[in-house]
């Protein structure tokens, strides 16, 4: 039929011009304008809240970091060791035996805490990214990292304490301590040379 | 203060936020569909468009007009995914023709599964001049809709079901952008990133060297919470912290998905000239978006009782709560963004999300098409209602005759049969199987997660399987597509016979449609059918698991 041929055609038309027109607005000016509002008014957040040290970027407070050796206090095993370009979990279920041999490495590799590991110390994370560790586990490790790097216990748990952030409002989210802040801190606060 | 205590109390925001929102934007939907006001801009587009906008369509023009305009999107989203290595800001950015394909598809039809990873498949011209624009057209889309429907339930002896352009037009630039520019700016003061310069790589605090992304991420992520879409800019999703930094911003992307779907009922009720008929329906979706996340995080706490805590898969800032509430709430929208992996959940967790997405995206659904849905369960309630009792079926003084229920029972088989007759032939093909991570009950949920999850446009997976091959990439796309417009199609064209019809007169032996009693019936159709169809293959996988 010419006249629903003759439909389909004028109907295409509108739609290029209109995808044209929304390329535009949509695709342009909409994130533009949302760029200019963090530009001016969200700077730190828009450009992913980086944490300095010693005037140098050091990274993000909101991605996790890689620490190892006893200086530190580590954060939640990454499937992906922390890489900024390939973020994602392991997607295993618990059914799966993996899970559970992962777990038993990562309690021999604790050493004497390894038998009271929280949760978030025997799994990884949605992200591979996640900044956070539980209050738990950051306690748990004070006491190595103070002997470590030659310091009062409590003063790294106050440390701890100082960078602990309990749920928004009170009731939104979980407790957590952001470790590569915490890490900042304690390298600025400690003298002990790095290693 | 405990775990359930701050769970719950994030639940009762979400419903008192949502209580509050719902009247004014739901007034403000039924306004913008029924204004004969075209604003400055709207009269500006519509030259430029060559679109007469006073002008009224059948439902055959209006569905003309839909795919014309989606199938121009494919065409387009296809061209720039393909090219994109010869276009500026690629940095290594590529796809291949058959992930190039189901990419397209997938956010044109709302869907955005994601079969490429984020970082590596789309460059930022894609991201921003391709995915983030179907991101508000393919919502609009079901906007388009679902108002077309509510026109022909209302229009008596009409012959038309309103202006696709006008509609489309309208719920972009008067609904879904001003949410999503809101949305947007309380994301990037809660910490989402917004940034045009390169990915950097940093050397970390203990020496070690971390790229850290860049993006224009804070509008992506409003319009794709807002749209109901879900397709992430990074591969993790909302759990990756650049496009979810805390429980503030998450909080945020649960109400963002929430707020246009739970809204609808209450247009519904406005054009209908009856707020109680739009209360029902929003009482059914209430009721079993509620009793998703209620499955689900049951299951998720049940299951944390041993060393993992349930933590495997999920971050440490959301916790269990914050990933269920999202977890339910996104499988339930068609919204399929992810802030914990599903398939890391306990199997009757993992299974709630598989079910949630089984009803057909109707608690709350997506934008528009989760009201369209629901009123086709609507639609099955009143003729089984009617069949029961010996009456004349009818909604809203439209009787449900033999061409009215066969469209509803063609839209509503639809799905199903994408499910399931994919995830058979999926698991019968060694090719298809060997995408598989998982093998035993938890890899059939897997490769049945993954149909269910195109064939109803929701876009969320047990990401453990591969789905970037050929096989797979091709056949979800086409349950992508299938799933979309073939009820579309068949929405539309109840929506053409009901306008045809003169609107009966309310009789004392009219069924009420607007009672608590009726809720009940569309909440037993519901998951009646959602269990005559799916509880053989969820007794194979989920249930089969969660036993052994």
């Amino acid at each position: 039929m010419a006249s629903s041929s003759l439909t389909w055609r004028r109907q295409t038309i509108a739609a290029v011009r209109l995808l044209l027109v929304f390329t535009v607005l949509l695709g342009v000016a909409y994130p533009a304008a949302v760029w200019a509002v963090g530009r001016v008014g969200f700077h730190d957040q828009a450009t992913g809240s980086l944490v300095r040290h010693d005037g140098r970027v050091v990274g993000s407070s909101l991605l996790g970091q890689q620490f190892t050796g006893p200086t530190w206090f580590h954060g939640r095993a990454s499937a992906s060791s922390y890489a900024g370009d390939t973020s994602g979990g392991t997607n295993l279920p618990e059914s799966d035996p993996q899970l559970w041999k992962a777990a038993t490495a990562m309690r021999k590799a604790a050493g004497s805490i390894g038998n009271r590991l929280p949760p978030d110390a025997l799994t990884t994370s949605a992200s591979g990214l996640d900044p956070d560790i539980s209050p738990a586990y950051a306690a748990l490790q004070a006491p190595q990292v103070a002997a470590a790097r030659h310091l009062p216990v409590a003063t790294v748990r106050h440390l701890v304490a100082q960078h602990t952030t309990g749920r928004t409002l009170g009731y939104l989210g979980e407790p957590r301590v952001d470790v590569l802040e915490l890490n900042v801190a304690l390298r600025a606060l400690s003298e002990t040379p790095q290693h | 203060m405990g775990d359930t205590t701050a769970g719950l109390l994030t639940i009762l925001t979400l419903v008192v936020v949502l209580a509050l929102v719902h009247v004014p934007l739901g007034d403000y939907i039924a306004h913008t569909f029924t204004s004969e006001r075209d604003l400055r801009a709207e009269r500006l587009i519509y030259r430029l468009c060559g679109v007469s906008p006073r002008s009224q369509q059948r439902w055959t023009t209006y569905a003309v007009s839909l795919i014309a305009f989606s199938g121009v999107g494919v065409v387009v989203l296809f061209a720039l995914c393909v090219l994109q290595p010869h276009l500026p800001l690629a940095r290594g950015a590529s796809m291949d023709v058959s992930t190039s394909f189901n990419t397209a598809i997938s956010f044109v039809t709302n869907t955005n599964w994601q079969s490429s990873a984020g970082e590596a498949g789309a460059s930022p011209v894609v991201q921003t001049l391709g995915l983030t624009i179907q991101n508000f057209v393919s919502a609009a889309v079901g906007l388009a809709v679902v108002v077309a429907v509510i026109r022909g339930l209302t229009r008596s002896e009409s012959g038309t079901v309103g202006n696709f352009w006008v509609d489309l037009v309208r719920g972009t630039i008067r609904i879904l952008l001003p949410l999503a520019v809101i949305g947007a700016i309380v994301l990037l003061a809660g910490g989402v990133i917004q940034d045009v310069a390169a990915p950097h790589v940093i050397q970390t605090l203990d020496g070690g060297r971390q790229t850290v992304q860049s993006g224009l991420v804070a509008s992506q992520e409003a319009i794709k919470q807002v749209g109901t879409n879900g397709g992430g800019y990074f591969n993790a999703n909302s759990a990756h912290p650049f496009e979810n930094p805390n429980p503030f911003t998450n909080v945020v992307q649960i109400l963002l998905m929430l707020v246009i779907p739970f809204s609808l009922p209450r247009a519904y009720g406005r054009l209908v000239g009856d707020r109680r008929q739009g209360y029902a329906v929003l009482g059914f979706m209430g009721v079993l978006w509620a009793a998703g996340i209620a499955v689900i995080t049951w299951a998720e706490h049940a299951s944390a009782t041993n060393a993992l805590g349930a933590m495997e898969g999920k971050e440490v800032r959301f916790g269990v709560w914050g990933s269920t509430i999202f977890a339910g709430s996104t499988t339930s929208t068609s919204t399929g963004a992810v802030n914990s992996l599903h398939e890391s959940y306990s199997p009757l967790g993992g299974g709630g999300a598989l079910t949630n997405m089984a009803l057909g995206e109707i608690s709350p659904g997506g934008v528009g098409s989760g009201l369209y849905g629901a009123l086709i369960v609507a639609i099955l309630a009143v003729f089984i209602a009617g069949l029961m009792v010996g009456r004349t079926p009818e909604l809203l003084g439209k009787t449900i005759g033999r061409k009215e229920i066969t469209y509803a029972a063609l839209y509503t088989v639809v799905t199903p049969a994408l499910v399931l007759v994919g995830t058979g032939a999926a698991l019968a093909l060694r090719t298809a199987r060997s995408g598989l991570l998982a093998s035993g009950p938890h890899g059939l949920t897997e490769m049945l997660y993954a149909y269910t999850s195109a064939a109803n446009n929701n876009g969320s997976a047990f990401a453990g399987l591969t789905a970037d091959q050929p096989y797979l990439n091709t056949t979800l796309a086409v349950a992508m597509a299938v799933g979309r417009f073939v009820p579309i199609i068949f929405v539309l064209a109840l929506a053409g016979s009901f306008a045809a019809q003169r609107k009966r007169p309310h009789t004392d032996g009219t069924m009420p449609t607007h009672t608590p009693l009726f809720t009940g019936l569309m909440v037993g159709v519901a998951l009646l059918v959602t269990g005559l169809t799916f509880l053989p293959a969820l007794a194979l996988g989920p249930l089969a698991e969660a036993l052994s």
